[in-house]
């Protein structure tokens, strides 16, 4: 699989002439300060938003809109709220060509099970807590077995504790169902726990600078030295872009 | 409990009340009759059943006025709130038209339909259906784009996102707006009714006109509490089920 496009995005280069290649099954980490474009460039790839000039190619076939071989995890849970934890997971279920009733209530039921919340399958979701909302949320991503998971800040609005334990889950679930994950964050220290690979994205124009390989056995725990090593090592590159602006021709 | 002794308690002083001004004596029990000469008149409507009939003939009216103008308001609102055009037009329409109190219909109705039915039901479905349309509007207005997004992403397009989207994402409001829709609709029931005399029912605003006519004043504030009894009920045996799940749902954030 391969992705690549430059983008131009109003009089603001909000991506300049990025490309990015992903293998199937790899976790990929886009990291970068805010107004770098990694957003955009995951709605970019979801299909959510349209570049100015070049393409995204999913197994070779170009991108032409939202699709559920793409599913997306955003910033806030974007649960909704008429129907309770097992609805929202059903919700892409049911879009899914080919299954009956049936199979979606033991799809919705194993993945709910997945993220342990499978005693909260009938709650409101205004009675979930945050990291259970994010966790439903998961599940619903997840449910539809889409070829990549596209994760825009999941756990910005998370607690440290809840976030950490996050971290956890979502290692032994990826282990488990090897999905192909690319996972927005400003957290040098989060992508260096998940990511086979660290893209370093610099803002004014939103460009990739760099790309840092992690090839530290899982599950990695958070607050590991070998971790730190690596994730000191892509913030102390992370701020020599930001102070040296790329050389040539930004306008 | 002791909320039900406390809401009785003060039901009993309203009647208490009542009773000791009609003794008073400062009007005639012509102009305020006591509360005992209503309840006969409510029990004798009950028994011979011409409260009831009444009843039935404005229940209809109502829920086939009401329905009509729910069928088109919120498609209306739907239009507007999804397109310019729409909104510039058939909206700021809506919004003039939602000011005119649904009575004014009713010399246009008589004229144009005669007095029938068909002029009743005019009168109902104009004071309802912009109501419903705007409240409609604005729910849909409303709906957080995040939930559009993530139904995309999910494959949901067009109608499927309208039916299983939009329309549940904007019921807190469309809800509210519905039974805002249903006071207008009794509202211009009731003044359609006392306005346009027609042969073919006889509602519970014609009760109440012809006891003003004949002087029964306790037909008159009989009819009243009637009116005021149905009100309660359908409040609280329509919208009652609907608000207490739209609380489960969305809990204290969605009204």
């Amino acid at each position: 699989m391969s992705k690549s496009f430059p983008s131009d995005k109003g009089p603001v280069l909000a991506l300049d002439r990025v490309s990015l290649e992903v293998a199937e099954g790899e976790f990929v980490c886009l990291v970068g300060p805010s107004g770098c474009g990694k957003t955009t460039l995951l709605n970019i790839v979801a299909g959510l938003d349209r570049p100015d000039a070049g393409e995204v190619l999913a197994d070779g076939g170009p991108v032409r809109g939202p699709g559920a071989d793409r599913m997306v995890m955003f910033q806030e849970s974007a649960l909704f709220p008429w129907l309770d934890a097992m609805g929202n997971v059903e919700f892409g279920l049911g879009l899914k060509p080919g299954l009956d009733r049936r199979t979606r209530r033991d799809y919705a039921h194993y993945y709910l099970r997945m993220v342990g919340l499978e005693r909260f399958r009938h709650a409101a979701v205004h009675e979930l807590s945050g990291g259970m909302k994010q966790r439903v949320a998961l599940a619903r991503a997840l449910a539809p077995e889409p070829r990549v998971l596209l994760m825009d800040e999941p756990f910005a609005s998370l607690d440290a504790l809840t976030r950490e334990q996050f971290y956890g889950d979502l290692q032994r679930i990826w282990r488990q169902h090897r999905r192909t994950i690319l996972l927005v964050t400003h957290n040098v220290r989060e992508a260096a726990c998940l990511g086979d690979r660290v893209v370093l994205l610099s803002p004014h124009p939103g460009r990739i600078r760099e790309e840092f390989r992690v090839d530290l056995p899982r599950p990695r725990d958070f607050h590991g030295v070998e971790l730190a090593r690596h994730s000191g090592e892509i913030m102390a590159a992370l701020r020599g872009h930001l102070e040296s602006p790329p050389a040539e021709g930004a306008e | 409990m002791r909320r039900a002794l406390v809401a009785g308690l003060f039901f009993l002083l309203l009647l208490g009340g009542w009773e000791a001004l009609s003794r008073s004596g400062l009007w005639s029990a012509v102009i305020l009759p006591p509360p005992g000469a209503v309840a006969r008149y409510l029990w004798g409507g009950l028994r011979d059943g011409s409260l009831a009939e009444a009843a039935l003939v404005t229940g209809r009216r109502l829920a086939a006025g009401y329905l009509l103008g729910a069928a088109v308001g919120l498609p209306l609102g739907f239009l507007t709130a999804k397109s310019r055009t729409a909104s510039d037009t058939v909206g700021v329409l809506a919004l003039g038209l939602q000011t005119l109190p649904s009575v004014c219909w009713a010399p246009l109705a008589i004229l144009w339909f005669g007095q029938t039915e068909t002029a009743v039901l005019f009168v109902v479905v104009m004071g309802t259906v912009w109501s419903i349309a705007l409240a409609t509007d604005g729910g849909v207005r409303g709906v957080p784009p995040i939930f559009g997004r993530a139904a995309r992403t999910m494959g949901s397009r067009g109608l499927h996102t309208m039916l299983r989207v939009t329309l549940p994402a904007s019921l807190p409001v469309v809800v509210s707006g519905m039974k805002q829709g249903w006071a207008f609709a009794w509202r211009s029931l009731m003044a359609a009714e006392i306005f346009v005399t027609i042969l073919t029912g006889f509602g519970l605003g014609h009760l109440l006109h012809y006891g003003r006519e004949l002087h029964a004043m306790d037909q008159v504030l009989g009819v009243m509490i009637v009116v005021v009894a149905v009100g309660l009920l359908v409040d609280r045996a329509v919208f009652g089920p609907a608000e207490r799940w739209l609380r489960r749902r969305w809990g204290a954030e969605g009204r």
